[in-house]
């Protein structure tokens, strides 16, 4: 079955050869497998989207001494369709003295980088859309990608919530990119690659990992302050509480959301969960081992390496969960005191202290 | 060089932070407040107005409208305004249950306050939690008159009916198991008072999960500490009370200083801040909630052992029982006479302030004899603090206003009348 299974690359490629000739043959079904790659990460992620609204409201309910969404469906399983179906069926209302344009081409620049970011995500070995070497520097500027949907729908809105929630958003975001990179930085420096899959690889390697204590090989323990500052930048990145001043509904209301409805209203939060997904995936695979599991022994090595991404990501997830149940907001200028004064000085100083570790004897990086 | 002009905006009347309908006009540098005006009007109601068609006890139940988030202190005010005017004297025992009703609304509009200023700063765990207490303060509102919010319990001479045996308990549903409500209804099978005392000995642990969220969470500090700071002298100049002025170091309290009721009798604190600041307003209030749980054990206490009448046995203000009413000629009188005409006030004025969960409130009424006010005039707390705003939160940022307007505990109802 397996067999049968793999042998169908091989017939298709052999089919659109015959069809299309030997040259364009290869090209259409290099096109035709990216594209149902594409869908096979996209629907996925859109589900986990989807339901990782539900698991948000269930957690922060249960933390809240309260019940979530209970009624639709068993347990409430169906309220994401319900919700779904609901923003489908409304309206788009675009503001009168708006662009009508860059009103609607703000939703799509906020969501397509989100999604476009997923090529490079190794979800098992050799399991990974696009295996290219840059997948670091590609990851980094995919996600920076977003803020111009933030500040296009922001602008566009003719609103004045909106124009404030999209300058906040365009410093936040610029700032905490800074301090993102350079922990990523210093991630690629002990790994001597920018290949998240030769990321993950090399994380399993080391004196730990010898004895089978993979969990203390990764990447987590010695970098332990960039993972902090990776993580917390991270959460800025997506504008999620205590970080959520784009959106601050108690001060700007929705921010760059306030005038979108419907579906337009919908990419947005897509764009959001999405990103907080990718962040849980990256922060799984740089510091946390990837797919690999935490023991070297048979009981844990007999789950799916699959299995174990998804569950540090649900974790990584949860904190986020966690954290917007737990913080108030921060105000925007003392956002920018922690990126600017604290985060990119610490940053600075580790990556130096990790480069100089690399270059003495003791160094575990190799 | 194009001019550079100040941005302004208007932040509501339909806005999540504008605690109801305050629209606030912001000239903005940036995200640095120049300049806050707002403007009231939106839920004027009327009320003084109103007051001067209506008998003296029905414009009782529109003070439980001015504020609505502390009900029955509204009442006791002009309650204590009347019985000013007619100089009748309230049983001990209903006195005892006012201030303890004071208290229980005190923490009703504290909870209210620290679960919405939490939500304005973005600590939303805060207004549930606050709420989930509420929900105890109102069932005893509810077992007391009949009403979880408007009660119109306290009246001229007294209060309108002696506290219930039993607490209503929740059903067995469809959507209740017998041991769901078995569990819910565990406080609920002694008498009213047994159930304010479980509450009081439950409270004090809530009020310290509240503290564990906020007191020294880095980031409530950096969010308050420093914000709003009124010094005292600004303080009284801008006709401050309640907690914003104790929050700046005046020790004002009217139930020590003017004492009205029983508190004279009851043991109690008055916390007093230091910087004026929002964070220590905040600190002074939550320790309001203990304080306030102490006087209400030491009521419920008092009320066990003191059964006693709870209203006035003055027949010209307060109905007669029903049973007199039908076996006594007079009293039917009374009582017909009470209820179309009203009763008549002497002539002559007084003024009767309490201290109320948001400052001082007043009630100054004006009295020509008749059966209706000649003249009403409220003093609300939050007028006075509200116009503030535009003192506090110059030079401070956008997100700064919604925390002074949180730490303000305005609430439309009062300012606009």
């Amino acid at each position: 079955m397996i067999d049968l299974l793999l042998q169908i690359p091989a017939q298709a490629l052999a089919l659109s050869q015959a069809y299309f000739g030997p040259v364009w043959g290869s090209h259409v079904y290099t096109l035709v497998k990216t594209l149902i790659l594409i869908a096979l990460i996209v629907a996925p992620v859109q589900g986990a989207v989807a339901y990782g609204t539900l698991w948000e409201r269930w957690l922060i309910g249960w933390m809240q001494v309260r019940r979530g969404p209970i009624r639709v469906g068993p347990y409430g399983l169906l309220q994401p369709v319900a919700d779904g179906i609901k923003l489908l069926l409304k309206e788009i209302i675009v503001p009168s003295g708006a662009n009508k344009f860059m009103f609607l081409l703000g939703p799509l620049l906020a969501v397509t980088p989100a999604f476009a970011a997923w090529a490079v995500m190794p979800f098992s070995p050799e399991v990974v859309l696009s295996d290219i070497n840059a997948g670091l520097l590609y990851l980094i500027a995919m996600t920076s990608c977003g803020v111009y949907g933030v500040i296009i729908s922001g602008w566009a809105s003719n609103s004045k919530y909106a124009f404030l929630g999209a300058m906040r958003s365009a410093a936040q975001i610029v700032s905490y990119e800074i301090a993102m990179g350079f922990a990523l930085v210093s991630v690629l420096l002990v790994s001597h690659s920018l290949n998240l899959s030769d990321i993950v690889a090399q994380q399993g390697r080391g004196m730990f990992a010898d004895k089978g204590l993979n969990f203390l090989s990764w990447n987590w323990l010695p970098l332990a302050p960039m993972l902090v500052v990776y993580f917390v930048s991270g959460v800025a990145e997506t504008n999620r509480s205590p970080f959520d001043v784009v959106e601050g509904e108690s001060e700007i209301v929705a921010g760059h959301m306030v005038e979108y409805s419907g579906m337009a209203y919908a990419q947005f939060m897509l764009a959001e969960y999405s990103n907080m997904i990718l962040i849980a995936f990256l922060t799984a695979v740089m510091f946390f081992g990837g797919w690999a599991s935490p023991i070297d022994s048979v009981v844990f090595n007999g789950i799916p390496t699959f299995i174990w991404l998804l569950i540090k990501v649900f974790f990584i997830f949860s904190l986020y969960l966690w954290f917007r149940a737990t913080f108030p907001r921060y105000r925007y200028d003392q956002i920018m005191r922690l990126g600017w004064k604290v985060f990119i000085p610490v940053t600075l100083v580790w990556l130096v202290v990790i480069a100089g570790w690399m270059q003495t004897p003791w160094s575990i990086f190799n | 060089m194009a001019e550079i002009r100040n941005y302004t905006m208007n932040l509501g009347p339909q806005h999540p932070a504008a605690h109801g309908v305050l629209r606030l006009v912001l000239e903005l540098d940036g995200e640095v407040i120049m300049r806050a005006d707002p403007h009231i009007g939106m839920l004027h109601r009327a009320t003084e107005k109103l007051a001067e068609t209506k008998t003296w006890l029905q414009a009782l139940p529109y003070m439980d409208r001015l504020d609505y988030m502390s009900m029955m202190a509204n009442e006791h005010a002009y309650c204590l305004a009347v019985e000013r005017l007619l100089g009748i004297e309230v049983p001990v025992r209903a006195q005892y249950i006012r201030v303890m009703f004071d208290e229980i609304t005190r923490l009703l509009n504290h909870l209210l306050w620290i679960g919405a200023h939490g939500l304005d700063l973005g600590a939303m765990t805060m207004f549930i939690y606050a709420f989930r207490e509420r929900e105890d303060l109102f069932d005893m509102y509810e077992a007391v008159s009949g009403a979880r919010m408007h009660a119109a319990y306290y009246r001229p001479g007294g209060v309108y009916r002696d506290l219930p045996d039993s607490m209503p308990r929740y059903d067995v549903s469809r959507h209740r198991s017998a041991r769901t409500a078995g569990k819910l209804n565990e406080n609920r099978l002694g008498s009213m008072l047994d159930f304010v005392e479980d509450f009081t000995n439950r409270f004090p642990r809530c009020v310290d999960d509240y503290e564990t969220l906020l007191t020294d969470n880095r980031i409530w500090k950096q969010r308050t500490v420093g914000i709003g700071v009124v010094p005292p002298e600004m303080a009284l100049n801008l006709g401050f009370t309640g907690a914003m002025l104790r929050g700046s170091g005046v020790e004002w309290d009217l139930r020590r200083k003017q004492p009205y009721a029983v508190y004279d009798r009851l043991d109690f604190d008055i916390p007093v801040g230091v910087n004026g600041d929002c964070y220590d307003r905040y600190l002074v209030r939550v320790e309001e909630m203990r304080q306030s749980n102490r006087i209400i054990k030491q009521c419920v206490k008092w009320l066990r052992e003191n059964p006693g009448p709870v209203i006035t046995d003055n027949h010209k203000v307060a109905p007669p029982s029903r049973v007199e009413m039908k076996s006594n000629m007079e009293e039917l009188i009374h009582h017909f006479k009470l209820f179309t005409e009203g009763m008549h006030v002497p002539e002559g004025e007084a003024y009767a302030a309490i201290e109320h969960p948001k400052g001082e409130f007043g009630i100054y009424v004006i009295s020509d004899g008749a059966n209706m006010p000649y003249r009403m005039k409220i003093r609300a707390p939050g007028f006075a603090h509200l116009s503030s705003l535009g003192y506090m939160a110059k030079g401070h940022m956008l997100a700064d206003a919604v925390a002074i307007i949180g730490t303000l505990d305005i609430v439309f109802g009062e300012i606009d009348r």
